[in-house]
């Protein structure tokens, strides 16, 4: 079966510093991958590459999502391909309805499919019962986009935009981090409902804590720019106890 | 002599031309008036660049225009198709003549009056040039020089009015390439109105519409004006607005520009009555080579008064804007808060917006802010919303759609929001 992404010897840089030095990393189709590791290793750049932020240049490698061309693809067409990333600060934006940002954002993505639009009854409807599914008030939805959100409620609402779009592979940037143990716990069971065989996820994190939530397939550290050490969930528990050093001093690659 | 000037003297000879004409017709109360209003003119002559308040703005375009119309002229120009059927009273007036036929009027409640200037009659339309100073303004001074008609509205005292009443002067090219509409609202006590007014001309070639607005708003009245601008792209505009609010009064004043080769709007506001509030709102979209200039005066005389200005601008191309606020708070107005916002959205290289708060204050017991902020909209926004899906062009229209809409959502009136609204949705897409 064809992997969902394939992203082959990896290399990005923002200005003249270089941020990615050669990641590899397979993701199959259903399985959830957990990215690990220090400040400023590369995990949210990798992620901002994905998700087709311009703002890094690509050196060299390759990114293949179900076979096609990533990086040929502008960030707008990823995700009506079906990619999606949610965001580690969500952007506040004023006299944006919810409402109206979903209905777009869901119809694009929907005509890609080729699915005819959805009235916006249904609309409702559907954000009603997606909301409830990841704890998400919907009153909100009445709102500006994040505007006046608490840090737990924009990344609830990253979670439930996921939910809405369907995405087939869903990128992760630090879901966890601001969030107090009762909201953590609560996007995780969001994420854990929105698990599906048809869909892949990418999980990056700093603290191995969102991974007592959401069980990973496969768990990698990412050390300057690369991918140091692949395992199971088990290696998760290893750098919880052991701390990120050891893995910068006996790089084994995966 | 500066060859600024030179280039206005045939404009100016046409002026003294037309107004002899003018003088033979038949003026009734206002002869007087408009004497006044051409020595004034003949006096103060067009403003230059040269003023401190025209820095920006320059009429040498519109000014180098012959006066009198070519070709055959336009008998009878239908209104805007979006300021149409707006859920409101409308008063049309072609050049100044309230056509009945095509207005709707039946529906007043009693006590206000929609009608000719001319058919008011001195003592009703008494603050007639007392509001707008033609010592002072030139535009204005031209204006009263060559009254011939206009639109009079009256509000009783304790007329609640909810649905708006709209002035709408239409303009035909019978009168030369110069359209000077007048518009004089006297609301009485405890009254409560809106007033819409749209100008709208018809002409083949470039043209002015010089527009005076005075509103004298008794105590504790409520009076909001929205007016509506969208010119076409060789029709230019200077409109003056004077109002004078009285004892613990609002008003509201809400400008929407969505077109015209050079617009220059004037407001001043003279708070002479305490614990009055004015709010000034405006909306301006400019593109291709258009320049849009607002101008607003709240001069705070007396204690207690309240004054917030929010102005929004979004320019394209070679466009140009001008925001130009002055607030004078005077020496015996304390307590007097004055707040004043200008955010405008530059989508071009080429565009450009000048921004200049100017806040003069002599009493020492007052709050007074001001904040402009002049920028292209946010990557990170416009980031965001392609990750989920949105098309860039799709993802500016919402951001620069919302940006909008802080201004019109401020429009209590559901229909004229709501045609506000895709006129600014038709703009970005144009």
């Amino acid at each position: 079966m064809q992997p969902v992404l394939e992203i082959s010897n990896l290399q990005a840089s923002a200005g003249d510093v270089s941020i990615l030095k050669g990641v590899n990393l397979t993701v199959g189709g259903g399985e959830l991958h957990a990215i690990m590791g220090p400040n400023g290793s590369g995990k949210s750049t990798l992620a901002a590459v994905l998700a087709g932020r311009d703002e890094y240049q690509i050196n060299g490698g390759s990114v293949r999502y179900r076979g096609e061309d990533l990086l040929e693809m502008e960030p707008d067409e990823r995700a009506r391909e079906g990619v999606f990333l949610a965001f580690q600060y969500p952007v506040e934006l004023p006299g944006v309805s919810m409402m109206n940002f979903l209905k777009q954002a869901v119809s694009s993505v929907r005509e890609h499919r080729g699915e005819p639009p959805l009235r916006a009854v249904d609309l409702l409807r559907l954000s009603r019962e997606k909301a409830a599914l990841i704890g998400l008030d919907h009153k909100l939805v009445r709102r500006s986009v994040n505007e006046g959100f608490s840090g737990g409620e924009k990344k609830r609402n990253e979670i439930f935009q996921l939910a809405m779009l369907d995405p087939v592979l869903a990128i992760l940037d630090e879901t966890d981090s601001g969030l107090d143990i009762d909201a953590l716990r609560s996007v995780a069971d969001g994420v854990n409902r929105l698990r599906s065989k048809e869909r892949a996820f990418l999980i990056i994190t700093h603290y191995q804590r969102l991974l007592n939530y959401i069980v990973p397939d496969f768990v990698h550290v990412m050390v300057e720019g690369r991918i140091a050490r692949s395992g199971g969930k088990e290696l998760a528990l290893e750098l919880e106890s052991r701390g990120y050093d050891w893995v910068a001093r006996e790089p084994i690659l995966a | 002599m500066p060859a600024r000037q030179a280039l206005e003297i045939p404009f100016v000879h046409a002026v003294e031309k037309c107004f002899a004409e003018h003088l033979h017709g038949d003026l009734g109360w206002w002869r007087d008036r408009c004497h006044k209003g051409m020595t004034c003119f003949r006096r103060l002559g067009f403003p230059t660049q040269r003023q401190e308040s025209w820095k920006y703005t320059s009429l040498a375009s519109v000014l180098r225009q012959p006066l009198a119309t070519g070709g055959s002229p336009i008998p009878y120009p239908g209104p805007l198709p979006w300021v149409d059927g707006l859920d409101a009273h409308v008063g049309v007036f072609v050049d100044g003549r309230l056509d009945k036929s095509r207005s709707s009027l039946a529906s007043l409640p009693p006590g206000v009056l929609v009608t000719d200037l001319h058919r008011a009659g001195f003592s009703r339309a008494c603050n007639l040039g007392t509001l707008a100073n033609s010592t002072r303004h030139p535009f204005v001074a031209l204006n009263t020089a060559f009254l011939t008609g206009g639109a009079f509205v009256l509000i009783d005292a304790n007329v609640f009015l909810d649905k708006p009443i709209h002035v709408m002067h239409l303009a035909t090219s019978n009168r030369g390439r110069l359209a000077q509409p007048r518009t004089l609202v006297h609301a009485f006590r405890e009254s409560r109105a809106s007033v819409i007014e749209s100008v709208h001309l018809e002409s083949a070639g470039p043209s002015l519409i010089n527009a005076v607005s005075e509103y004298q708003l008794e105590n504790l009245t409520h009076v909001s004006r929205y007016e509506l601008q969208d010119p076409a792209a060789h029709v230019s505009c200077v409109s003056s607005l004077d109002v004078t609010p009285g004892y613990s009064s609002r008003f509201e004043n809400h400008c929407f520009t969505f077109g015209g080769d050079v617009v220059r709007n004037n407001v001043r506001v003279l708070q002479i009555r305490m614990d009055s509030e004015t709010v000034l709102n405006g909306l301006f979209m400019a593109r291709n080579r258009s320049h849009v200039d607002n101008h607003t005066l709240v001069h705070h005389a007396v204690p207690d008064g309240f004054s917030s200005e929010n102005y929004r601008g979004i320019l394209d191309d070679h466009a140009t804007g001008v925001f130009n606020g002055k607030v004078l708070v005077a020496p015996d107005a304390q307590k007097t808060n004055a707040y004043q916002t200008n955010k405008s959205i530059v989508l071009s290289d080429t565009a450009r917006m000048f921004a200049k708060p100017e806040l003069e204050i002599y009493a020492d017991d007052v709050k007074c802010s001001h904040g402009a902020t002049t920028g292209q909209l946010s990557e990170d926004a416009l980031f965001y919303l392609r990750t989920r899906g949105l098309t860039i062009k799709d993802a500016r229209t919402l951001l620069l759609q919302a940006f909008a809409g802080e201004i019109t959502g401020e429009v209590p009136h559901a229909a004229l929001r709501e045609a506000l609204n895709q006129r600014v949705t038709a703009s970005l897409q144009g």
